[in-house]
């Protein structure tokens, strides 16, 4: 008896002590899990990806990573950069923040010329202090305009994914065409709908637009009918929601239902096929902000971004047979922006940053048109978005 | 006779000379975050293993650790060094208000009552939007530093994490060998029969429970001070399980038990991130927990006492012979 559960004892202590040794050599064989490392003769210029591909952000971080990979192959399918293969490492951080930062230490570890992401907010807040001390450019793809603000403070982190701001001052826009100054607000009690939130109060106020209402509801709720109600008692002139399906669904059946005639706005968040299908039918008529990816056939051959966002469709749909989301779009731009600067810059970390913050102007991406300067490390503007109105289940550009 | 007393020394200074060896930022970083949730299962080791009783809510004292620092060196200005003393004495605090009567109750329904404890708090971190910043957290904590010391590096905060675990470690020895340790334990073994001994077993569960407490808001402090950031999300019901985990894992009521578990459940989850997508392409963090849980399962079939049952091979440095148990 005791012998026996000496010698398990002893195999499960071999284990652990295994463990710590397969981890230490970790580095070694870390190689080998990465794409592309195709010998041809040049050293390879190592990036890193850290991404939510799995966990509660996994939507988002699923198809950056599809897109990533499949960018990475196109590249060194055609020469790579200078002839430099291009070395990509992507690590899941399992949408946890402090799993984030391990990952992006392992990244520097291993001397990668810079990170791209994360796909969330909280994970990308979680890296930046890591990234300003090693001095390590890092492109997040995450929406809050804190990632990149004070930009004193982010010398080293951009990112792709539009601000709320820009959202926002395209529904206010919209706001003053139609001439409706009083609105009611309503929004999903998270990160996401508390930045909309902070960012429309604001920039509302400037543009004389009242607020007349404001009510949250919980991301898992599943009637929104009790502030619905107060919206209409507000004597509001449109209602504007800022929250993500499966939420934002059940709150436009529940506006459907009262019987609510006031424009219903929401916010990019629902730009997805997923709101129209759980909102069974009920979404007609309702008007959104979106990244021009998902009208691309709509915007006219004029617009500078048309060609990118075609050869980017095309490239997606006959690797995934699916059509890409603007997740992936965010992805796409953080890699191409970095790979660009270190075609231009050469293979070092601060020459890499410097060319991003000073060189990016008239950049098309994906996600717009990149300006990027010592005062904004995001460089997309209001352009970037196009004002849609859902009818008969598609987008339809409102001109 | 001498080569035993010279064994946990040498353990400890060949441990400490670690940082010499592997020079890798993310090495630290394992071994930091082992040491920060070493701390925190030593507290709720001491509370399950010795009084017996279970915390389904101390993801809610670690969150209220973190956030004391992170409110009072961002909001108040508060210098690093008392801000991490409130947040050592403030959920000390709270688990004496909550204790008393939560403690009465026993089993599932304490269980029960701790998680409800530690969703209460959550919800206050994601609701108290002046005070927390809300679900976006609280960015540009500073570090901490004492009498111009800054902990800036991840090799300066490895001896400060594991220098602070050494001292909890050497506390507990001294503990869970006094008086109030045997009287703990006698409380696991059997509470009506410590009561007939004597023993005010409610007083002793309440000073457990504060305890743990007080070493998981000490935890959750330096953890904002390493991450400089902090959000409500790593303080979730997820969290409190996996300290119960790395308890029940490392063994209850064993004296290396906290720091194997948290060891063992870190190491896992970092050696299956990169382990997985070399076997299973393109696989991501849902596989691991399919392996994950596997090997708690075996361990636990095999091991059913946790890993510290080890440490009976390996007995802690003894403080007093003449008194050590059994």
């Amino acid at each position: 008896m005791n012998k026996s559960i000496r010698k398990i004892s002893l195999a499960l202590l071999l284990i652990l002590v295994l463990t710590a040794v397969v981890l230490m050599s970790g580095c070694a064989s870390e190689k080998q899990d990465s794409t592309g490392s195709r010998d041809q003769g040049k050293e390879p210029y190592k990036i890193g990806a850290v991404l939510e591909t799995s966990g509660n952000s996994s939507s988002l971080g699923v198809p950056e990573r599809d897109t990533l990979l499949m960018l990475v192959e196109n590249l060194n399918q055609n020469g790579g950069i200078d002839g430099h293969p291009v070395e990509l490492t992507i690590l899941d951080n399992k949408s946890d923040e402090t799993e984030a930062v391990m990952a992006v230490k392992k990244l520097i570890d291993m001397e990668v010329l810079a990170v791209l992401g994360c796909a969330s907010s909280g994970p990308s807040m979680a890296m930046i202090n890591t990234v300003q001390n090693e001095k390590v450019p890092m492109v997040s793809m995450a929406a809050a305009s804190s990632i990149v603000e004070p930009v004193n403070e982010r010398q080293w982190v951009f990112k792709t994914a539009q601000s709320d701001i820009v959202t926002v001052k395209n529904i206010i826009a919209y706001l003053q065409g139609q001439g409706l100054t009083k609105v009611a607000f309503l929004y999903m009690n998270n990160a996401y709908g508390d930045g909309g939130k902070v960012a429309f109060t604001a920039a509302a106020k400037e543009s004389g637009i009242e607020v007349v209402t404001e009510e949250k509801f919980e991301a898992s709720d599943n009637d929104m009918t009790p502030q619905l109600t107060k919206v209409k008692a507000s004597g509001a002139q449109a209602a504007i929601v800022w929250a993500i399906p499966p939420s934002a669904s059940i709150i436009t059946k529940n506006f459907r239902d009262l019987g609510l005639s006031i424009p219903l706005i929401h916010s990019h968040g629902v730009g997805n096929q997923k709101f129209i299908e759980l909102a069974q039918g009920t979404a007609d008529g309702v008007i959104l902000p979106i990244g021009k990816l998902a009208v691309v056939s709509q915007i006219p051959d004029s617009d500078p971004q048309k060609e990118v966002l075609e050869s980017y469709i095309a490239d997606y749909q006959a690797k995934y047979n699916t059509p890409p989301n603007s997740f992936g779009g965010y992805a796409s731009d953080a890699f191409n922006l970095v790979v660009n600067a270190i075609e231009k810059a050469g293979p070092d970390r601060i020459a890499i940053r410097d060319e991003l913050e000073k060189n990016t102007s008239g950049f098309i991406g994906v996600s717009g048109v990149f300006n990027i300067s010592p005062q904004d490390h995001n460089g997309l503007d209001v352009d970037s978005m196009v004002l849609v109105q859902i009818e008969g289940d598609q987008w339809k550009l409102i001109d | 006779m001498w080569s035993k007393s010279l064994l946990w020394p040498a353990v400890i200074l060949l441990f400490l000379a670690l940082p010499f060896v592997i020079d890798s930022n993310y090495y630290l970083s394992i071994l930091i975050v082992i040491g920060l949730y070493t701390i925190i299962v030593q507290g709720l080791g001491i509370l399950m293993g010795y009084a017996g009783q279970v915390s389904f809510g101390h993801a809610g004292f670690f969150g209220l650790g973190g956030y004391t620092v992170a409110i009072l060196t961002t909001r108040f200005d508060w210098s690093p060094v008392f801000a991490l003393i409130a947040a050592v004495i403030l959920p000390g605090l709270i688990a004496a208000i909550i204790g008393r009567p939560t403690l009465k109750l026993r089993e599932l329904y304490l269980a029960l009552g701790t998680m409800g404890f530690g969703i209460l708090i959550h919800t206050l971190f994601n609701e108290g939007r002046e005070l927390t910043g809300g679900p976006s957290g609280i960015s540009g904590i500073p570090y901490l530093s004492i009498g111009g010391l800054s902990f800036d590096s991840d090799i300066k905060f490895f001896y400060l994490v594991w220098a602070v675990v050494l001292l909890v470690l050497i506390g507990i020895n001294n503990l869970i060998r006094s008086r109030v340790g045997r009287a703990l334990r006698a409380i696991s073994e059997s509470e009506h029969a410590a009561e007939t001994a004597g023993i005010d077993t409610g007083k002793l569960k309440l000073k457990a429970f504060i305890f743990s407490a007080l070493l998981a808001g000490l935890a959750g402090g330096l953890y904002a001070f390493y991450i400089t950031f902090i959000s409500p999300s790593p303080f979730g019901f997820h969290t409190s399980v996996q300290f119960v985990l790395m308890a029940v894992v490392g063994g209850l009521g064993t004296f290396l038990g906290p720091l194997l578990g948290a060891a063992l459940v870190v190491l896992l989850g970092e050696l299956l991130r990169w382990v997985i997508p070399l076997v299973i392409p393109g696989a991501g963090g849902e596989y691991e927990i399919i392996f994950f849980g596997l090997i708690l399962v075996f361990l636990m079939i095999f091991r059913p006492k946790g890993l510290g049952a080890f440490g009976k091979n390996l007995k802690p440095p003894a403080v007093k012979p003449s008194v050590a148990p059994e």
